[in-house]
C-alpha cells in the first residue's frame, strides 16, 4: 500500500467517468471535495457531510458510495462515476434521467444525483426490481422536496420489464468490485 | 389527472446531468478565502475572553473576527418590533443559544479555517437558561435581554364583534390548549455566501443562496452602513430548496461581507449540516389556548386565542411574522363574526426563529381543527357535521372576516362534499369499526383550511398599534414584476423576481409567456438568477408566502399581454392590416381574416431592434416590456386593526385514518385523502408535486421532525441521525383531489397552494389519533415514545 504523509499533498490518479487523469490533494481532503473543488465536477453535490442523506452519492469501481464518507486518496487507482458521465455526450439524458423527467421526480434537483447513482449500480444488478426493493434503496436517500412518489415512480419506468436495451450497464460492470476494504 | 401527460420541466436536463448551477458550484475569484463560524456551546452565557492569538499565528490563516469586530464596523439588524435588543451577525457580550456565532475564522482553506478555530480560547461564565416559552413569562425568569426588562417583549391584543356577548349567550364553551414543535424543512443544500468588498468605492458584492423576501436588503445594507446599491445581492440560478429556510442567510452575507472588508479578500463560506440544524433557522414553538362559544349544536358564535409564540433568541425580521401572516385568517374557513385574540412573542434561549414553509398557518390550525374536534366529542357530534355547520357558506364570496381578511372565492362546503364523497368517507367508517371490533386503536382525522397567498407587505405592521402605525408610515401592498425580451432575432426570453428553489417557476413562465406570443414553452428561455444591481425587484420580490401564482406569474401575463399587443401594432403596418386583425399564433403573426397574410414571428419581433424608425407612430420600440402587478385588494391595516393578510385564499380539507401499533406505538397513516381548490391550476404537473412535497413536510411535523433542547438548553439534534426526515419508507400514499374556484381578483384566477399541507395535515393526523386513543390532547410530533407516555399516562396503554 502507497503511504502518504498527512501534511503532504499527494497525486492521486483515478479514471474518472471513463477519463485518466490526476491531481492533488492533502490525504484528509473528502472525496466529494476533491471531486467538486479539485476536479471541477460540481454535480455531485454534498447535504450533510455524515453520510446520511445521500447527496454525494457516486460510483466507486461500479459501487455506489458516498463520497463524503470517502477519502480522496481512497480513489487512487480506482474508477469513479459521477452524474456528468450519465448524458450522452450530446446532452441525451439516459433512461433513468428521462424517467425521472417523465415522472416530476425532482423538484431543486439537489439530492437527485446521489439518487441517480444509486439507480444506477442498483439497477445494473437487478434491473426489474419490485417496489419494495426500489423503495428499501431509496430509503437511503432524502429528498425534502417531492415527498419521493414521482421518484419511485420514475424508478418503476425505468425498470420496467417493457424498458429494454437500458444502457446502464457500462464498461465499469464487467469489473465490478466489492467496496474497498482499504 | 390519472393518465394525462406530465410536464417535461425545462429546468430538469440540466439537474439530471449534474450541470446545474448551484452557489457553491459557481467559480471563485482567485485569492477567495474560507470562513468557519466558531459557535457557542453555551445556551446562555456571558464571553468573558476571545484570545485568537494562536489561531492568527497559524498559516495560512488571514483573520478572526469577533463581537467586537461586528460591532464596530457595523449597525445592528433592524427589527419589526421596536424593543432594547440589538443584535449583529456576531454575538456582543453574551451568547444566547447554542450553536449562537461567536467568531469567524478567514484562512486560505476551509480546512485550516476548521483546524485554527481549535486554537481560538474563548472564556465564558455560564447564565441561566430558560427554555419553555411559558415560564420565560414569569417574572422570575431569567431574563434573555436585560435591558428589555421582560422576555415578552410584544403583546396586543385584538377584539372583532362583540365576543364577551357571544360567550354570554353561548351553550357550551369549550376550551383546549396546543402546544407546535419547533422545527424546520432543512433544504439538502445549506446556506452559501461569497462575498467581495471593493474598497475603493465602499461597495460591497455579495452571492448567497437568499430567497427573499427583498425587504431584507435594506436590512443587510444598513448593517453594512452603505446606501442599497452599494450592496450588490446576487442569487444564483439554483437553490437546493429552501422551504422559507434561505431567508436566514442573512445574517451571514453581512458577516461574510465584514470578513472581506477586514481581510481585502472574497471570503466564501459554505454552512455544513451540523451548523444548519444546530443554528440556521427553526419554525417557532407556540402555545394556543383556544376557547369557543358554541351553541348545543356545535354553532360557534365566538372564538378567543392566547397565542404565546416562541421565537427563540432574537426577535429578527421579518418576525413575529407567524403570528401576523395568518391574522385575517385566525377564524379559517368559518363563519364566525366574534373574535378575541392575545398575540404574545416570547424570546427564550433558542436558535432564532423565521420564515418557514406554512408560516403560522400550521400553529394556528393545530389549535383551530383540534378545537373542532373537541367540540363534536365534547357536545357528543359527528366532527364533520360541526364543521360543515361553520364554513362560509358559498354565496358569502367575496368573503370578509372578522379579522379583515377577504376572501376571494370557494366553495367549501362543496369541495368538502366530493372529498367525503365517492365512497371515500364510508370507507374509512367501515376500516374503523372493522379495526376496533378487532380491538385496534384507529381514528379518523379531518381538517379544513384556508391557504393564504402573496402576503400584503404591511400586514405586519399589525404588531403596532393604529397610532405607531401612522408615525411610522403607512405599508401595504405586495408589487410582483416580470420582463419579457426580444432579442435581434426576434427570440424570447424572461426574467422575474422570484427566486429559483426547485418549484419550477421556469417552466410556468414559459408557458404562460409563449401562450400570448403564440410560441411553444421551448421558444421562450426563462432566466432566474437575481442581481439586484440590474433586475428589477420591490420589497416583495423573492419565493415565499406561496406569492408566484397570485403575483409573479400575473406579472408574467402582463407583460406578455403588454409585448403582444405591441407585436400586434408593428405587424399590422407590416401586414397592411388593422391591430384589430392581428394574431399571434403557431410561431407566426397573421391576419385573422387572411391566415396567409403572415409573417414569422421572429421577422416581426426584431423590428424593434433593426428598424425602429418603422414602428408605428408614438410607440415605445418593443424591445422589452415589464410587467408590474401591484393589487388594491392588499390595504393597509384599518384604524381597529382589520387586515387583509394575503392576496388569495384557497381551501384544503384533509381527511385521514390512522391505526396505532399496539406494541410499538407507531403511528401508521392508513389512508390520506387531501382536497384542493386553489382556482385555475396553471400546471398540474408540477401542482400534484407541490401538493405532495408540502405532504410530506406535514407528515414530518406529525410524527417525526422536531428540534429538541434539554432543560439546560443543549440542543439535541444536531445529526440527520437525530433530526428525522422522513425518507420514502415514512411517506404514506395520499389521494389528491381539486375543486377550482377561481380567483376572481387575478387575470389568471390562480391562487398558491404549496403551503396547504404543512397547515392541514399535522393538525388532521393528530384529530385522528385523538379519534383512536380517545384523548384529548395530542403532542407533536406523536413518536411512538409520547404515544406510549400518554397511554401509560391516562392507563389505557
Amino acid at each position: 500500500m502507497r503511504r502518504v504523509s498527512k501534511d503532504q499533498k499527494t497525486r492521486i490518479a483515478l479514471t474518472l467517468n471513463g477519463r485518466k487523469l490526476a491531481a492533488e490533494a492533502e490525504p484528509r481532503m473528502l472525496l466529494s471535495d476533491f471531486l467538486r473543488h479539485g476536479l471541477g465536477l460540481t454535480g455531485t453535490h454534498v447535504g450533510c457531510e455524515h453520510g446520511v442523506c445521500g447527496c454525494c452519492t457516486v460510483l466507486i469501481d461500479g459501487v455506489a458510495q458516498r463520497s463524503c464518507l470517502t477519502l480522496a486518496v481512497q480513489a487512487e487507482g480506482r474508477e469513479v462515476r459521477t452524474v456528468e458521465s450519465l448524458a450522452g455526450a450530446d446532452g441525451k439524458l439516459n433512461a433513468l434521467q428521462q424517467a425521472f423527467r417523465n415522472n416530476h421526480a425532482l423538484q431543486c434537483g439537489f439530492c437527485t444525483p446521489g439518487i441517480l447513482m444509486s439507480f444506477t449500480d442498483f439497477l445494473a444488478r437487478n434491473p426489474h426490481p419490485s417496489e419494495a426493493e426500489i423503495r428499501e434503496v431509496l430509503s437511503g436517500h432524502l429528498c425534502r422536496c417531492t415527498g419521493y412518489a414521482g421518484i419511485v415512480a420514475a424508478i418503476k419506468e425505468a425498470s420496467s420489464p417493457k424498458q429494454v436495451g437500458i444502457m446502464y450497464l457500462t464498461s465499469t460492470q464487467s469489473d465490478r468490485r466489492e467496496p474497498f476494504s482499504a | 389527472m390519472a393518465g394525462a401527460q406530465k410536464t417535461l420541466r425545462k429546468e430538469d436536463p440540466a439537474l439530471l446531468s449534474g450541470r446545474g448551477r448551484y452557489a457553491d458550484d459557481l467559480p471563485v475569484p482567485v485569492g477567495t478565502l474560507h470562513a468557519h463560524v466558531i459557535r457557542s456551546p453555551h445556551a446562555h452565557a456571558d464571553i468573558v475572553s476571545i484570545d485568537a492569538s494562536a489561531a492568527l499565528a497559524h498559516d495560512g490563516v488571514w483573520a478572526v473576527l469577533t463581537g467586537d469586530d461586528v460591532r464596530n464596523m457595523s449597525e445592528p439588524f433592524l427589527a419589526a418590533v421596536k424593543t432594547p435588543v440589538t443584535q449583529w451577525s456576531l454575538a456582543v457580550e453574551r451568547v444566547r443559544y447554542v450553536g449562537e456565532p461567536v467568531a469567524l475564522v478567514v484562512a486560505e482553506s476551509r480546512y485550516i479555517a476548521e483546524d485554527a478555530a481549535e486554537l481560538v480560547a474563548i472564556a465564558y461564565a455560564p447564565l441561566e437558561a430558560i427554555l419553555d416559552p411559558v415560564a420565560a413569562c414569569e417574572k422570575s425568569a431569567p431574563l434573555i435581554h436585560p435591558q428589555a426588562e421582560t422576555n415578552e417583549v410584544s403583546v396586543r391584543k385584538f377584539c372583532y364583534g362583540d365576543t364577551e356577548a357571544a360567550f354570554a349567550k353561548a351553550d357550551r364553551r369549550i376550551a383546549m390548549t396546543t402546544e407546535f414543535p419547533r422545527l424546520s424543512f432543512t433544504p439538502i443544500e445549506c446556506y452559501v455566501v461569497v462575498a467581495t468588498h471593493n474598497a475603493a468605492e465602499n461597495s460591497y458584492d455579495v452571492l448567497a443562496n437568499f430567497q427573499g423576501p427583498f425587504s431584507m436588503h435594506p436590512v443587510m445594507a444598513r448593517a453594512l452602513r452603505v446606501a442599497g446599491p452599494k450592496l450588490r445581492l446576487r442569487i444564483p440560478p439554483d437553490s437546493g430548496g429552501s422551504f422559507g429556510i434561505k431567508l436566514s442567510v442573512f445574517p451571514y452575507v453581512v458577516l461574510m461581507g465584514l470578513a472581506a472588508k477586514i481581510t481585502g479578500r472574497p471570503v466564501k463560506w459554505v454552512e455544513d449540516r451540523i451548523e444548519h440544524l444546530v443554528s440556521a433557522s427553526s419554525g417557532p414553538n407556540r402555545v394556543t389556548t383556544a376557547e369557543a362559544a358554541v351553541t348545543k349544536d356545535g354553532r360557534i358564535l365566538g372564538l378567543r386565542l392566547d397565542q404565546l409564540e416562541d421565537y427563540g433568541a432574537f426577535l429578527r425580521a421579518p418576525m413575529p411574522g407567524p403570528l401576523y401572516r395568518m391574522h385575517g385568517a385566525v377564524t379559517g374557513a368559518y363563519d364566525v363574526a366574534n373574535v378575541e385574540v392575545v398575540n404574545r412573542v416570547v424570546l427564550t434561549n433558542k436558535m432564532p426563529s423565521s420564515l418557514i414553509r406554512g408560516f403560522g398557518g400550521p400553529q394556528l390550525y393545530l389549535a383551530l381543527e383540534r378545537l373542532m374536534q373537541r367540540i363534536a366529542v365534547e357536545l357528543k357530534l359527528d366532527p364533520l357535521d360541526v364543521i360543515c355547520r361553520n364554513l362560509v357558506p358559498a354565496a358569502k364570496f367575496p368573503y370578509k372576516t372578522a379579522a379583515g381578511a377577504l376572501y376571494d372565492s370557494g366553495d367549501y362546503l362543496r369541495a368538502v362534499e366530493i372529498a367525503t364523497g365517492g365512497g371515500r368517507l364510508e370507507e374509512l367508517k367501515r376500516k374503523r369499526a372493522a379495526a376496533r371490533a378487532a380491538g385496534k386503536k384507529y381514528g379518523i382525522g379531518f381538517a379544513v383550511i384556508v391557504e393564504p397567498a402573496m402576503s400584503n407587505m404591511g400586514y405586519l405592521s399589525t404588531v403596532m398599534n393604529a397610532q405607531a402605525r401612522e408615525k411610522a408610515g403607512p405599508k401595504n401592498g405586495a408589487v410582483s414584476m416580470a420582463r419579457v425580451n426580444i432579442d435581434p432575432l426576434g427570440a424570447v426570453s424572461v426574467t422575474a423576481d422570484v427566486t429559483v428553489q426547485g418549484q419550477s417557476h421556469e417552466t410556468v413562465l414559459a408557458e404562460i409567456v409563449s401562450r400570448e406570443l403564440g410560441l411553444k414553452p421551448d421558444d421562450v428561455e426563462v432566466v432566474l438568477e437575481i442581481d439586484t444591481a440590474k433586475d428589477q425587484w420591490s420589497i416583495a420580490a423573492g419565493t415565499y408566502s406561496s406569492r408566484f401564482a397570485s403575483g409573479t406569474a400575473v406579472a408574467a401575463h402582463l407583460a406578455a399581454v403588454q409585448m403582444r399587443d405591441k407585436l400586434k401594432g408593428i405587424a399590422a403596418r407590416q401586414l397592411n392590416v388593422l391591430p384589430e386583425d392581428v394574431e399571434l399564433a403557431q410561431g407566426k403573426i397573421r391576419s385573422r381574416s387572411n391566415p396567409d397574410n403572415a409573417l414569422p414571428f421572429g421577422r416581426v419581433a426584431a423590428t424593434s431592434h433593426w428598424s425602429p424608425v418603422m414602428l408605428p407612430e408614438s410607440m415605445a420600440p418593443a424591445l422589452s416590456e415589464t410587467g408590474v402587478w401591484s393589487p388594491q385588494e392588499l390595504e393597509p391595516p384599518s384604524h381597529d386593526d382589520r387586515i387583509n393578510t394575503s392576496f388569495t385564499y384557497g381551501f384544503v380539507f384533509d381527511m385521514c385514518g390512522v391505526e396505532i401499533d399496539p406494541k410499538t406505538y407507531q403511528v401508521r397513516v392508513d389512508r390520506y385523502v387531501s382536497m384542493h381548490d386553489a382556482g385555475r391550476i396553471l400546471n398540474a404537473t408540477i401542482a400534484e408535486g407541490q401538493i405532495r412535497g408540502a405532504f410530506a413536510q406535514g407528515v414530518a411535523a406529525a410524527l417525526y421532525e422536531e428540534f429538541t433542547y434539554n432543560e439546560e438548553g443543549a440542543f439535541l439534534s444536531g445529526t440527520f441521525a437525530d433530526y428525522l426526515v422522513p425518507t420514502v419508507s415514512e411517506i404514506p400514499p395520499v389521494e389528491i383531489l381539486h375543486h377550482s374556484s377561481p380567483s376572481p381578483f387575478t387575470p389568471l384566477g390562480a391562487k398558491g397552494l404549496a403551503e396547504g399541507n404543512c397547515m392541514s395535515t399535522p393538525v388532521c393526523i393528530a384529530n385522528a389519533i385523538a379519534d383512536a386513543l380517545g384523548v384529548a390532547d395530542v403532542p407533536l410530533p406523536a413518536t411512538p415514545r409520547r404515544i406510549h407516555a400518554m397511554l401509560a399516562e391516562s392507563g389505557k396503554p
